[in-house]
Parts: C-alpha cells; sequence; structure tokens
C-alpha cells in the first residue's frame, strides 16, 4: 500500500501541476511583484523538484501541507472536519442500499415472476436510471417543501441524514437487488437445493439456511465497487444538500489549483478505497469456500 | 490652508429610538440566514479578494469610514470627522476616544498605521495591496523598492490623529476607506499567531458591528454583535449566519422553506416565475433585481486576424440583438450595453452612440457593408475562428445564440469553445484568441475602475489594444480636481475605446437575489424601510432588522 501510495503522491503532485493555471491566478491580473511575493510565500518560486521535496518530506510526518486556498486552514485540518460527514453520510447511504437492496431482492427472488417479482425490480430499474441530481430535487421537493418532513439542506439534525442518504444510496440499492435476486435465483436451482427440499426442510429454512451464503455473494464481491461511487457519488449529494463533507473539497480543490488539497484528498481517498477493497475479499473468502480452499 | 469638508453632528451618530409600533412589529428572535457563495478563501481583511469574503469582513471590521447601506455614500466610522487639503491630497482623520477591539483593547491611530503597512509589505503577499497604491510610496513600498515603512503616507500623528498623503488627488479615497483592504487589524492577536491563524474561530478579534463565534467549512460563519463596539445601540440582529452554498437551486430551496432570509443567486429559469409573483402581490415580493456596477462584454484580440480590423470589430458588433439576449437568455432583469462603463457611475453615463439595443435594418445594412469592406462580403472568405468563453451553462447559452445572429445576419460561421476557468484565464492573457468573453466589477464607484484597465500595458488589459490618446485622457482624469471636467476626459477616453470596438458591451449586470419581506433595513435617520441592495452589493448588518 505504501508504494501505491508514493506513487499515487507522485502523480497527483506533478499532475496537478502540469494543468493550465495556478492557485493564485484571477480574473483581476495581480501585477507581476505582488505575484512573485505570493509564490515566493507558498514556494511556488522554487523549481519543481525542490517543491517535491519539501512534499515528501512533509508527507512523511503526516502533514499534508497548507491549503493554497483556504488561508487559515492546512489540509489537514480540513479533513479532519469534513471526514466525520462524509464518513456519516457514506454510512447512511451504504446501510440504506444494502437494506433495501437486499431485502427487495430476496423478496424478488422467493418468487420470481409473479408480482413480488415484477414490483422490486420494476423500482430498481427506475432506481438505476434516475441520477442523482434529478433524485435529490425530486424528494427535497416532495418531502422538503410540500410535506415539510425534511430541511431541504444542510446538517444539523439526525434528520438531515435521510434524504441524502437514500439519494445516495437509491442507485445502489438498485443494483444490490437485481445482483441479489439472480444470485439467489442460480443458488436455488443447484442440486443441494433440491436435494433439501426432498429431504423435506421447509422453503423458509432452504432460504435462509443454505442458499443464504452463495445468493449474497454477487452483491458482495459488488459492494467494494459501489463503496468506491457512493464515495465519488457524495460529491454531488454533497452540492445537492449543501452538506460540509469532503466531497465537495475534492472536486473544487481540482479546480481551484489547490494543489495541497488535491493530492490531500486524492490520498485519502485512495487509501479509504484500498481499504474497503480489502474487506471485500475478506468477505468474500469467508462467504466462498472454494476461494478459501485456493 | 486647510479646508474643513465634513464634520457629522452627534444626531447622526446618535440612535433614533423606536416607535411603540415599530416595535411590535419587530420579530422576538433577530436571527439572520444568508446564502454566501462559496466558502470564504479566508477572512484577512488585508489578502482576501471575493466577495463572500467581503459580506463577512464587512461586518466584522470597520474603517476610516463607513457608508450608507443604501447609497454607499462615505459616513464616519472609525473617524468622526475628517479635514482633506485644499490640494485634496493630504487627509487628516480625527479617530473616536472610545475604539476598542471586540477583545475591550483599545484601538488608536496606530492600529491604521500597522494595518496598512502590513497590508502593503511585501511578505503578506496580499492581492489587493494595490488599493492602497493611493498612498504616498504605497506602490514603491510594496514593490520593494522602498524599504522603510516610515516613508509611506499614513502617520499617527497622535493616538487620535491619523494622517493620510495621498500620492495624487483621488476622489473616491473616501469610499476606498470603508474597502476591506483598508480595514484596521489587530496586531496584538496576529502577532501571537502564525500566519492567518489570528482569523480562526476563538483567536479573531475585530473592530466592526459583529465579532466572529463559529467558522465551519462548508457550513456556516455565524456572528453576534460585538459589545465593545462604539454604535452597538444601533445593532438589531443577534445572529447572524453566512452559508456557503455554491448551488444556486439548492439555495433557491433552502430560501423557500424558510432556512435562507437572503439569497445571493436566483436560477434563471425561475426569475420569470418571481416576476410574475412580484408584478401580482409588490408588497411581498422576495424577488429583487438590483443594478450593479458591471458589465458583461466581449473582448476582440486586436492583434490577430480578423478581429485586428477595425470594420470586422464593429460589424460584429452591430449585428447582436442585446435585447433578445437579455429577455430570453440571461433573463435577470438585467439591461442591454451600449458602453462599456454602466450608467451612472458616479455621475458618469455614456450617451448611447451607435449601438442599439436591437439591431435596426439600417444597423445590418452598415455590418454587411462594413465586412463587405474588410473583404468579406457576405460572409465569404472570412476564417475559421473560435469564440472562447469559460465553461458554464448560462455562457454557453449567449455564445450559441451570438453565433446564430453573426450566422443570420452576417453570413460567417464562428466556432465556439469552452475551457475551464483557470486554463481560459492562462489563454486570455496570452493572447490566444480571437473573440472572447469577459465580465469585469468595478472595485469602487467611479469610470476609472472601468477605463484605467484598458491603458497601454495594464494589467488586465487582455486585448492587446493601445492607443497614445486614450492613455493620456485616463491620465488627465486622474490629475483633474473638478469632478465635471474629469467625466469630460473618461467620455473622451470611452468615445476612442467604442469607436475602435476594441471591447463589445453586451449587457449591464444585475444583481439577482431572493430576500424574505421579514427583512428590513434602517436607514442612517434611524427610520425602518424595506430592503433594497445597493451598487456594490454590500451588506451591512448593523442597518437590519428582522420583523414579523
Amino acid at each position: 500500500m505504501v508504494p501505491v501510495l508514493f506513487i499515487l503522491a507522485t502523480l497527483a503532485f506533478f499532475f496537478v501541476r502540469i494543468a493550465p493555471g495556478g492557485p493564485f491566478d484571477t480574473d483581476k491580473a495581480i501585477p507581476p511583484e505582488i505575484f512573485k511575493n505570493i509564490q515566493a510565500k507558498y514556494h511556488l518560486d522554487k523549481p519543481l523538484y525542490v517543491q517535491y521535496g519539501y512534499y515528501l518530506a512533509d508527507l512523511v510526518r503526516g502533514d499534508l501541507g497548507p491549503s493554497f486556498r483556504y488561508a487559515s486552514r492546512t489540509v489537514n485540518e480540513i479533513i479532519a472536519e469534513t471526514l466525520p460527514v462524509s464518513a456519516q453520510l457514506g454510512l447512511g447511504g451504504m446501510l440504506f442500499a444494502l437494506l433495501i437492496g437486499f431485502s427487495s431482492g430476496m423478496v424478488a427472488a422467493s418468487k420470481p415472476n409473479s408480482w413480488r417479482d415484477y414490483v422490486p425490480m420494476g423500482m430498481s430499474l427506475l432506481g438505476v436510471c434516475l441520477p442523482s441530481f434529478a433524485i435529490g430535487p425530486l424528494l427535497v421537493l416532495l418531502f422538503a417543501l410540500h410535506l415539510g418532513w425534511f430541511n431541504t439542506s444542510g446538517w444539523n439534525e439526525w434528520k438531515d441524514m435521510v434524504l441524502p442518504s437514500v439519494t445516495l444510496g437509491i442507485m445502489y440499492a438498485a443494483y444490490f437487488s437485481r445482483l441479489v435476486r439472480v444470485g439467489f435465483l442460480d443458488v436455488l436451482h443447484q442440486d443441494f437445493i433440491k436435494t433439501a427440499k426432498s429431504k423435506g426442510l421447509s422453503g423458509f429454512k432452504i432460504f435462509f439456511r443454505h442458499a443464504f451464503k452463495g445468493g449474497v455473494l454477487p452483491a458482495t464481491t459488488f459492494a467494494s465497487i459501489a463503496t468506491a461511487g457512493i464515495l465519488s457519488g457524495s460529491l454531488v449529494v454533497e452540492t445537492i444538500f449543501n452538506i460540509p463533507g469532503l466531497g465537495r473539497f475534492f472536486v473544487q480543490s481540482a479546480l481551484n489549483r489547490d494543489y495541497t488539497l488535491v493530492i490531500g484528498t486524492t490520498l485519502f481517498f485512495a487509501v479509504i478505497l484500498s481499504f474497503m477493497f480489502l474487506l471485500a475479499d475478506i468477505i468474500y473468502v469467508y462467504l466462498d469456500p472454494r476461494v478459501r480452499h485456493d | 490652508m486647510k479646508k474643513l469638508i465634513f464634520k457629522f453632528s452627534i444626531l447622526l451618530t446618535c440612535l433614533t429610538p423606536a416607535s411603540s409600533a415599530l416595535a411590535a412589529q419587530l420579530a422576538a428572535e433577530q436571527e439572520i440566514r444568508i446564502g454566501n457563495g462559496t466558502e470564504p478563501r479566508e477572512l484577512d481583511p488585508a489578502t482576501s479578494t471575493g466577495v463572500p469574503e467581503s459580506h463577512i469582513e464587512d461586518n466584522l471590521f470597520e474603517g476610516l469610514c463607513s457608508y450608507d447601506p443604501f447609497t454607499l455614500k462615505p459616513l464616519p466610522g472609525a473617524a468622526e470627522s475628517w479635514q482633506i487639503s485644499a490640494d485634496a491630497k493630504v487627509y487628516t482623520f480625527k479617530l473616536r476616544q472610545n475604539l476598542k477591539w471586540s477583545d475591550g483593547k483599545k484601538l488608536d491611530a496606530n492600529d491604521f498605521v500597522y494595518a496598512w503597512r502590513r497590508a502593503l509589505a511585501p511578505e503578506t503577499a496580499s492581492e489587493y495591496a494595490y488599493q492602497l497604491y493611493y498612498i504616498k510610496n504605497g506602490e514603491a513600498f510594496n514593490k520593494g523598492k522602498i524599504k522603510d515603512a516610515a516613508q509611506l503616507g499614513v502617520v499617527a500623528k497622535d493616538a487620535h490623529t491619523l494622517v493620510v498623503t495621498l500620492e495624487k488627488p483621488t476622489p473616491y479615497f473616501l469610499n476606498l476607506t470603508s474597502f476591506h483592504t483598508l480595514y484596521p487589524v489587530p496586531r496584538h492577536v496576529i502577532e501571537k499567531h502564525k500566519g492567518q491563524e489570528w482569523t480562526k474561530e476563538g483567536n479573531m478579534v475585530s473592530n466592526g458591528p459583529f465579532k466572529l463565534v463559529e467558522w465551519r467549512l462548508n457550513k456556516h460563519i455565524k456572528l453576534v454583535p460585538n459589545p465593545h463596539y462604539w454604535d452597538k445601540g444601533r445593532i438589531k440582529i443577534k445572529t447572524a449566519y453566512f452559508m456557503p452554498i455554491e448551488n444556486e437551486n439548492t439555495e433557491e430551496r433552502a430560501f423557500i422553506s424558510g432556512q435562507l432570509h437572503m439569497t445571493t443567486t436566483v436560477p434563471s429559469i425561475k426569475i420569470p416565475h418571481y416576476q410574475k409573483l412580484k408584478k401580482r402581490d409588490p408588497k411581498n415580493a422576495v424577488y429583487h433585481s438590483d443594478p450593479m456596477l458591471g458589465t458583461y462584454f466581449y473582448r476582440f484580440n486586436v492583434t490577430k486576424k480578423p478581429t485586428s480590423d477595425k470594420r470586422v470589430r464593429k460589424a460584429l458588433s452591430l449585428a447582436i440583438d442585446r435585447r433578445l439576449i437579455v429577455d430570453k437568455i440571461a433573463r435577470g432583469g438585467q439591461m442591454p450595453a451600449w458602453s462599456f462603463v454602466p450608467p451612472d457611475t458616479a455621475g458618469y453615463t455614456y450617451p448611447r452612440t451607435f449601438l442599439n439595443e436591437s439591431p435596426t435594418a439600417k444597423d445590418l445594412a452598415e455590418a454587411r457593408r462594413l465586412m463587405k469592406e474588410a473583404g468579406y462580403p457576405n460572409g465569404k472568405g472570412f476564417p475559421k475562428i473560435d469564440l472562447l468563453y469559460n465553461t458554464s451553462e448560462g455562457h454557453k447559452k449567449i455564445a450559441v445564440a451570438i453565433q446564430q445572429m453573426w450566422k443570420k445576419h452576417l453570413g460567417i460561421e464562428i466556432g465556439i469553445l469552452n475551457q475551464e476557468w483557470k486554463v481560459f484565464l492562462n489563454t486570455v492573457r496570452a493572447l490566444n484568441y480571437n473573440i472572447s468573453r469577459a465580465g469585469w466589477i468595478g472595485d469602487y464607484l467611479d469610470p476609472n475602475t472601468f477605463l484605467d484597465m484598458y491603458v497601454t500595458g495594464g494589467g488586465n488589459n487582455d486585448l492587446g489594444w493601445s492607443n497614445k490618446k486614450y492613455d493620456q485622457y485616463i491620465k488627465k482624469a486622474a490629475a483633474e480636481l473638478d469632478h465635471a471636467k474629469r467625466l469630460q476626459y473618461f467620455r473622451q477616453a470611452e468615445d476612442l475605446l467604442m469607436e475602435d470596438m476594441a471591447v463589445m458591451p453586451i449587457y449591464y449586470y444585475t444583481n439577482n437575489s431572493l430576500v424574505s419581506p421579514k427583512v428590513k433595513m434602517y436607514g442612517v435617520d434611524g427610520k425602518l424601510r424595506d430592503w433594497a441592495g445597493n451598487l456594490s452589493d454590500r451588506i451591512l448588518l448593523k442597518y437590519y432588522v428582522m420583523t414579523k
């Protein structure tokens, strides 16, 4: 993991500097003398390899440097302040996706080609098709402006988590639902299930005892991808609901050419993603005996 | 000999007692929540540059002068009076006796000397240091040509007398003293902290009507009244939240649900709806469209073919329908522009000359004639060039419309090209374009803030345009004391700019916002009035009040 992060930090460091424009370019031209002073203040006047050296030296100590845009804050401070918010939002979204996705997928698989199958599958088709920038405002319109149950935006009370979590999770709930359905149908047609049936076991027991592990397997593999999606999806949702999370900084920092914040957030998301992939692998090994035996 | 110009009576600074009928109207909870665009980059008034930052700093700090919240006319602020020398170069400010920082420490003339030296010091690296170039040796000191700060034209004669010497007469200098770059900053706090950490929640100390109590990234900045402010009796608002909301739709929804009392934007697609509501019920209208000191225009690169040809530039400018753009595309109550400087800028209005709101048949014939003369009859042989704009849905729509107008009326095919903001800035600076979108918001209420931009070699002259006569008029205007004569010079300068059509004005900006009818404002006279915007989009909460 450390070499991966090192390569990533290096790539991010140079790529963001190759992009035209710098953190202090504005539409009102700055007199060259003042511009020089600003460059000097942030060591931007030094050769690139020197800047890179400074950056690595700080990075090793866990210091991601000062933000070039938010003058009174360091990148570490920004991440520390906004990460908990994004984590809560991501967790909420994931929880919603898993809960709705798994339950509706299992309902659908329990009686294929009946209304119990068609309704959740129809809904999931809708969920996959609707992007969050459409769902978010629609939910706000209905539940916040029309019914008045929630705030339209902000992050102050527990209720503020509901609409953003649903917006964030709905697409993944739809995917999960389909994967779970397929997974279960696949398993339910296998011989050992037929054996269990012929032994006279109840449908309920077969479903949850014998088919469960195999049934959720495809969805589990997808969970790590979903985590990545939810992480990057959070920036759209954070904007729609004006949530003070890290996602907004991820995009904004690139547009602002806030060099240190770009690298800092990139590294940070990389760490989280690698961790999630690892977690998915572990769960997979637990669920699928074939992998374990290899 | 010194001439007494302003001496304000005590009356003005005293609060007129509110009548009981009025008091009954006031809301019990004096809390205001304001949508404020992007997250502030910083709150150091000496170095900040953005509008969201200035909204907050204007309430945290106060300069030598304050200003009327409606007209922006300078009023006594930290200074209770001032004298201006006969040559208009020396200002002697008399500071109030009882000035204090929000932590209770005394504030005097030396704090201003410190603040201005700091803003100009090269190591502070302030982008807006040039706002202090009007002060004697300000520019030389900032550029490192003079090392001794004592040579700056700002001296504390005693604790309550500040003598400011200018490089040259500057008619808008009093206005400038109410601009954030010139605000005093607390030396005793700044020197205790590293970099800008003094502006953080818990550290920040200021001298204005309000003080900072919370600063949550991308969430809100919370202000409460400063108990040490000299005019605290006037303040009605008990809590103010400035909330960064970048997305205009999110902001509008928050406003509708009552989470915000004021917005800084209105989604353009919703403007007709709000205009209709306003017509139906003007008393409870929430939509406000205020003129702004700014112009939306296209630049021509005069160094590159075919826009190097004045006839081509003029033809292009004559053939666009500004009225249509404003009414059907921009839709924010903007005004079609016929000049570069917006009308009524400190008494200056450029007369309507040859640019009509919608091109007449005569205009179009003239445009076609000019194109023919330039060698492109009916657009034949016109090189393939691009119209460059910075990525934004709004700019794109206007660009497409203009592209079509040119195709229809002049028979030319022009490509449209968008670039991300920072890339765009670089392309334009490098004169690597033919036609590009542009906008300019004035820094201060004077035509100079627009016109001095295009002097030869000016830092923001991204046209490659140069005209010796123009440079002279701008120079003459700067040295002229007589207001009418100054305006005459500006008029002559703008004549040259328009005659050459180096820039193509499209519309004058308006400031669109939604404001709850609950938000009211006191005038300087203490009378309660409906909320109204001002030319520079400044929010002075000291005069605000929430009603039921």
